[in-house]
């Protein structure tokens, strides 16, 4: 490699200088940059004197320059989500606004609502109840297509029990209760007598007379005489085909000697009042919602809050 | 000599090069990085953070060792759709006790910045144990073993001592107590005090986790530190919300 120092050398050809490189005979150009390259590189170079000008760009010493635009990823954000807020802002008001229990009167309100709700069932309920919502006869998670409920099915009491959750640590108002363990207190075969039972409340067994006897003596105060359930324990009904844990008979022994309790979160902090209305909504509309029955002391007053 | 071939002098001496490159990149480098050790934004103290209890910490690292993190971040960026599934955008301060951070860059999985209290206990073991049963179109491996592992760390207050050498603001009892803590947030019966353990880690949640109150498990550990993920700062006051939005420089 020779290196020819600052004597300029021409390639005839091109008109080109060269760079002073050359190996075996081949010599290297010194062809410049094309124009359009060099412009555009020099326009970035403006673009971003501007940038830094509009937007946050120089760390300081206490936070970075603000920028005239006085942009922020966080402000953009809220924009967003107000925007979006503005667009549903006449449906949520009339949601704030309506009782859950009044929503029915207005159908066109509740379609919106079921649909709120159903968007927000998919983000948030999904991973136990499915995303069709027919939760698990195995693992514990309700189906909510179906007309049987732990703790109620009408509006009302499907809001609370998303505001409040299910046996949620730290809610004072959760909805909770607890079916003690039987391990150790029954003999093996007055559990088969006892499975056998409990099976036959549904049609699947034979009854028995001890079975029945133990089932009066230790789970009819919850289950009911005949397998009924208690909405105000959340005790399961035990005389229809709809199984939480299990119905085979060591599913049904597991349960009753070691119970597993189920648990939903609270949903109240977590999402606003009104999407939580849409949900009850969405919930109450797949197949197993029932009318709310009015018990209000004074039936008068109830009217009149409806004006 | 014009600028040009002046310039020409620099690209064909190799030393003079490297030593002007190191400079350009010394200063790319301190305008870019130094100021994150001082301004505001990148420092800032949110109330409600916490050192992770030793349960908790046992939980992160096997969070660590099985590699969550390459599918799912613990970032939730200020966007809409984020904030809108997830839950409010986090924030750098509360990352601030983590070593290494957990924000990730791969979301195959859900981001689980906010997934504490989402979901059950008995949830988090069924679906480690078997994602499908409670997810069918999950791709997410089984973690069953988790389950029938106990929970082996050799000496927590040693761990925790490393943590405070950089940085982390565990008190002397802490340290002292790291293994008695342990225990006892995660067995209901154990012997101690925990209104003194809540006091040191408000927030933490004390219980069994993962359904089995004989032993102490992974899956204890894990579950303990996923129902905690994004529950310390409480975001929605009304103070820091407004603080929050009218932040600027960012």
């Amino acid at each position: 490699m020779a290196n020819k120092g600052t004597q300029k050398r021409v390639d005839e050809p091109t008109g080109t200088e060269f760079v002073g490189h050359e190996w075996d005979g081949i010599e290297e150009l010194d062809t410049p940059m094309p124009r359009w390259w060099v412009w555009t590189f020099y326009l970035t170079i403006i673009f971003s004197v501007g940038y830094v000008i509009a937007y946050p760009a120089w760390p300081m010493f206490e936070r970075a320059t603000e920028g005239v635009l006085g942009w922020s990823s966080r402000g953009q954000l809220a924009e967003e989500i107000d925007a979006a807020d503005q667009a549903r802002v006449s449906v949520r008001e009339a949601l704030a606004r309506v009782p859950i229990e009044r929503l029915p009167d207005d159908s066109a309100l509740m379609q919106q609502a079921v649909a709120g709700g159903a968007a927000a069932f998919r983000v948030n309920c999904v991973q136990c109840h499915g995303s069709g919502a027919a939760g698990s006869q195995e693992l514990g998670y309700p189906n909510l297509n179906d007309d049987a409920w732990l703790w109620g099915g009408d509006l009302r009491a499907i809001e609370y029990t998303l505001v409040h959750g299910i046996r949620q640590v730290g809610d004072d108002e959760t909805r909770t209760s607890l079916m003690p363990p039987f391990a150790g207190v029954f003999e093996s075969a007055q559990m088969d007598a006892l499975v056998s039972h409990v099976l036959s409340l549904s049609g699947k067994g034979q009854t028995n007379p001890v079975g029945a006897q133990i089932y009066s003596d230790n789970c009819a105060a919850c289950h009911g005489p005949s397998g009924e359930g208690d909405r105000e324990l959340g005790a399961p009904r035990l005389n229809d085909a709809i199984w939480l844990r299990g119905s085979s008979r060591e599913a049904i022994t597991r349960q009753i000697l070691n119970p597993r309790m189920g648990m939903m979160p609270k949903w109240e902090g977590r999402l606003d009042p009104v999407t939580i209305k849409m949900l009850a909504a969405y919930v109450h509309s797949l197949g197993g919602g029932e009318d709310f029955v009015e018990v209000a002391e004074d039936p008068e007053v109830e009217v009149d809050e409806q004006t | 000599m014009g600028l040009a071939e002046r310039h020409k002098k620099l690209e064909r001496n190799i030393t003079l090069l490297a030593v002007g490159t190191f400079i350009t990149v010394a200063i790319g480098g301190i305008v870019e990085i130094a100021p994150l050790f001082w301004i505001d934004n990148t420092i800032e103290e949110v109330e409600g953070m916490r050192p992770y209890t030793p349960l908790e910490q046992a939980g992160r690292d096997i969070y660590v060792r099985e590699g969550c993190y390459s599918c799912h971040s613990q970032m939730v960026r200020p966007f809409r759709d984020e904030v809108e599934r997830y839950g409010h955008y986090s924030l750098a301060a509360e990352s601030m006790y983590d070593h290494p951070f957990q924000w990730g860059s791969k979301r195959t999985g859900p981001d689980l910045a906010r997934v504490g209290g989402r979901y059950s206990d008995e949830w988090h073991v069924q679906h480690l144990q078997d994602p499908q049963s409670v997810v069918p179109e999950s791709i997410m491996p089984q973690y069953g073993f988790l389950s029938e592992t106990n929970l082996e760390i050799g000496d927590p207050s040693a761990q925790l001592t490393a943590l405070r050498r950089v940085g982390v603001p565990y008190s002397d009892e802490d340290i002292e107590q790291a293994m008695a803590d342990l225990i006892l947030q995660a067995d209901p019966d154990a012997e101690g005090d925990v209104e003194d353990f809540l006091q040191r880690y408000p927030k933490a949640q004390v219980r069994d986790f993962d359904g089995d109150p004989d032993r102490i498990t992974e899956m204890d550990a894990l579950v303990a530190y996923l129902q905690m993920l994004g529950t310390l700062v409480d975001f929605d006051s009304a103070a820091a919300q407004e603080e929050l939005a009218q932040e600027k420089g960012r």
